[in-house]
């Protein structure tokens, strides 16, 4: 622990209006607009990613009578996925302690965990395009039929949720090192962790219906 | 701190203050000048909209008529469509809502300021998307609902169809930021004291819509996103050669499209039961009542998509289910009408033009909603399915819905927005000229529909019996177009002729009444507390908009300042500084558009170009200047 009791602040407040009355100038949470901004966010984004998802099992259902996946194309094979998983799901630890972290106003652990949330799915990210989608097309392509399509569509837009994510990182991280967020103000750490809890959660799905959901 | 006590109103004036002039409606982040700018861009629109139905009325007004070739017939009827959902219909209720969901629960702005600029040049930039395929002479043309297998690349390779997947993504953007940003205002910026069951009817409606934005346009994106990706990439989503399925388009497509009648008309029946207490002078009969009805409305909508595809082969017992939700679904909606008529019985109705066009609305919306339950029953559907019939009944549920309420929420609120009195002897000429020109126009559909005239026809054979009823049509649009157009005038004139209208020109309940005509930038001398669900009735110090400190009123000067209240009961939690007047949203959104321009006409160096300009907009707005809490 870096931080004892005599460096936190108290929260900067201003005169309402109202007889006496003092409110805090600085939001975080639930108080702040942006956090329940970005849960509308999430919501919608939700929809987006259960959309794609029931295409996919609609035209598995709907044409895959002879077999899923159709027209030979091997089932998926799952180790190299697996590893990738890994690597995204834990990059929500390093994430979660930075946020946790600058609530009691600690800078250090705040950018070391930025960066390394930044470098596991940056990692993940390589190793979706330089290793799994080159191997996956020796096999099949998008234009192949319908699961080829599904199949790039769903990771594919997946993947863009990533470079979003790590976008938004950079950006946190650029105002972690102008030492714009303390105990109080982090409203934007917070709302960089919810965004990227999510992707790694969307992930789940993703993992479960492209690469699990055929062997079934 | 500091010790020069300055007028308080003063300093308000200083912090709100927005430039005038004309560089100022670029840069703007005020939400009543964003309001305005939704209305008059959505009404425009609508205008737009209007043309294209009076060139197709004029073309079916006989049989074996020529006026127009059928490629440009097509293309009216998909773009009229496309036009009075996507740029009238839903940017219009954001307008109403953007100009006074923050008066109404007496706060200083949206929550979001800049997203909310930013909402409005997108809706703007994606209709001009949207219209310029008309000046290239390739307009979308395969229907606003733009099936597959119709609309793939095959059966429409002209990049009409491009246009239409594109510009329903490119709106879809706009809706869905405008949606969370009522979403948070509603639930957020609430006046201290508006617990939730003190928030005005039109408030719960417009939460409504937008919480049915945000789950039901998703669909609707992934379906044009995989409609652009099969036809400009060749994927095989819809190609049943290739594993793909036709109806999978359908399926997505009505999992928004059914929800979205609901996101246009809540709102409007938000206005319905915002008008009717001012002028039959009592509350709301069954206020609990009306706000579980639109909630459950919002709610059931997701469950009834596949009632527009009855005819499709799905299998019995889907169908079944559905038809029972969709006579299910009628039951909110006649919970809201008895209210109504309840609370226009239980009061003393006064028949200003407000009012008028209210109880024409609950007029027309009854006989859409009786043909409403009629499909409902599936043989009935089967046998109707694509003929007039459909056209009739969707006109009068959402022409009903929407234009009524509209119109009545213009005569009813323009004053506020605009300081101008409107003439009430052509606001009843005007009433009662769209009243006759919109049954004339819609009502012998039905029974077109029921002789066998399917939709979208581009002509038909005399001796079929359709000829007198298109002929009356035909006659009654443009006498809808007349009774429009008198209020529009009538606007024009109260601009400049008009009487100057006092801060509550109909003795009206919501928040607000209690602020001058127009509002001033910062709306409210004092964030008011409130006591009641009809606050300027109950409470006779709101009146001047200056609540004393004593009475609960909050100054909240030095700064350009609002309050963040909690979500249930309305306690003040903290202070939230807001962004000021910026151009970032417009450059952002510049760049969007030369993008999908550029992804449109395969012009990827357009696209590329556009996509830095989004990127320079995108961090010029987030670019701290230290004091915001949106960066």
């Amino acid at each position: 622990m870096t931080t004892t009791a005599h460096e936190m602040s108290t929260i900067p407040t201003v005169p309402t209006g109202a007889p006496g009355e003092r409110l805090p100038i600085v939001a975080s949470g639930p108080d702040s607009f942006g956090w329940w901004g970005m849960w509308g966010l999430i919501a919608t984004e939700a929809m987006l990613f259960g959309s794609l998802l029931a295409s996919y099992f609609y035209l598995r259902f709907q044409t895959g009578a002879g077999g899923w996946p159709p027209d030979g194309i091997h089932k998926p094979e799952l180790v190299l996925p697996l590893i990738m998983s890994a690597i995204l799901w834990s990059s929500s630890i390093p994430v979660h302690i930075a946020d946790r972290a600058i609530r009691r106003g600690n800078q250090g652990l705040l950018r070391f965990g930025l960066l390394a949330g930044f470098l596991l799915g940056a990692t993940f990210l390589g190793m979706q395009l330089l290793v799994e989608y080159p191997k996956s097309l020796t096999e099949f392509h998008p234009t192949t039929n319908a699961y080829g399509s599904l199949f790039f569509t769903i990771t594919g837009f997946h993947g863009f949720h990533v470079v979003v994510g790590l976008l938004i990182s950079l950006w946190t991280q650029m105002r972690a090192w102008q030492g714009a967020f303390g105990e109080h103000r982090h409203v934007t750490v917070q709302n960089f962790a919810m965004y990227w809890h999510f992707v790694d959660v969307v992930w789940v799905l993703v993992l479960f219906t492209v690469y699990l959901s055929p062997h079934f | 701190m500091a010790t020069v006590t300055t007028d308080p109103l003063e300093e308000l004036e200083q912090s709100w203050y927005e430039p005038p002039g004309l560089i100022s409606w670029f840069t703007t982040v005020d939400h009543k000048r964003i309001g305005m700018k939704y209305l008059v861009t959505a009404l425009a629109f609508f205008v737009f909209g209007g043309i294209e139905s009076l060139i197709i009325r004029a073309q079916l007004g006989g049989p074996e008529l020529h006026l127009i070739s059928p490629e440009a017939y097509n293309q009216l009827f998909s773009m009229h469509g496309v036009t009075m959902m996507f740029l009238f219909a839903m940017p219009v209720l954001s307008g109403f809502g953007n100009f006074f969901v923050p008066l109404m629960v007496g706060t200083r702005d949206m929550a979001f300021p800049r997203l909310n600029a930013f909402g409005y040049w997108v809706f703007l930039a994606a209709g001009i998307f949207l219209y310029s395929a008309f000046l290239i002479g390739r307009a979308p043309d395969a229907g606003w609902f733009g099936y597959t297998p119709l609309s793939d690349g095959k059966f429409s390779p002209g990049i009409n169809i491009d246009f239409y997947a594109l510009g329903l993504i490119f709106t879809a953007i706009s809706s869905t930021g405008g949606a969370i940003n009522f979403i948070v205002t509603i639930l957020k910026m609430r006046a201290p004291g508006m617990s939730i069951n003190r928030i005005p009817i039109f408030v719960w409606g417009e939460l409504a819509m937008s919480l049915a934005i945000v789950f039901a346009l998703p669909p609707l994106t992934v379906a044009c996103t995989l409609l652009e990706l099969q036809r400009r990439f060749g994927f095989h989503f819809f190609d049943s050669g290739k594993g793909g399925d036709p109806l999978l388009w359908q399926h997505l497509f009505w999992i928004f499209g059914h929800p979205e009648v609901y996101i246009i008309v809540l709102p409007a029946l938000g206005v319905v039961s915002a008008i009717i207490p001012t002028f039959v002078r009592r509350r709301m009969v069954g206020y609990t009542w009306i706000v579980v009805a639109e909630m459950a409305t919002a709610l059931i909508g997701f469950g009834v998509w596949t009632h527009h595809m009855f005819v499709t082969g799905l299998p019995q017992v889907a169908l079944s289910f559905v038809s029972l939700v969709s006579f299910m679904i009628t039951i909110p909606s006649g919970v809201q009408i008895f209210a109504w008529v309840a609370t226009l019985i239980a009061g003393r109705p006064v028949l200003r033009t407000p009012l008028l066009f209210v109880i024409g609305f609950i007029l027309v919306f009854v006989l859409g909603g009786l043909s409403g339950v009629m499909f409902a029953a599936i043989p009935f559907d089967a046998q109707v399915h694509d003929s007039y019939f459909v056209v009739a009944h969707f006109h009068y549920v959402m022409v009903g819905a929407v234009i009524f309420p509209l119109f009545g929420a213009l005569y009813y609120w323009l004053p506020k927005m605009t300081g101008k009195l409107m003439s009430e002897r052509w606001g009843k000429a005007s009433f009662w000229t769209i009243f006759v020109g919109f049954n004339l126009a819609f009502f012998p559909m039905h029974i077109a529909g029921i002789l066998g005239q399917p939709r979208r026809t581009y002509t038909y054979q005399a001796g079929l019996g359709w000829t007198a009823p298109n002929l009356i049509e035909t006659v009654g649009s443009f006498l809808l177009a007349l009774g429009i157009l008198i209020t529009f005038v009538n606007w024009v004139w109260s601009l400049r002729r008009g009487p100057r209208a006092p801060n509550d020109p109909w003795g009206g309940d919501t928040l607000e009444w209690a602020t001058s005509s127009p509002p001033p930038e910062y709306n409210f001398a004092a964030v008011p507390t409130v006591r009641s669900l009809e606050p300027v009735w109950d409470q006779p110090e709101l009146r001047d908009g200056a609540q004393p400190p004593d009475q609960g009123g909050r100054a909240l000067v030095g700064g350009h300042l609002t309050l963040s209240t909690s979500m249930l009961d309305g306690t003040p939690r903290a202070v939230i500084p807001m962004p000021h007047a910026t151009a970032w949203p417009l450059v952002a959104t510049a760049g969007l558009l030369f993008g999908f321009w550029g992804v449109v006409f395969g012009a990827w160096l357009l696209g590329g170009a556009g996509a830095l300009l989004f990127a320079a907009g995108m961090i010029g707005w987030h670019w701290p200047k230290g004091e915001t809490q949106e960066g």
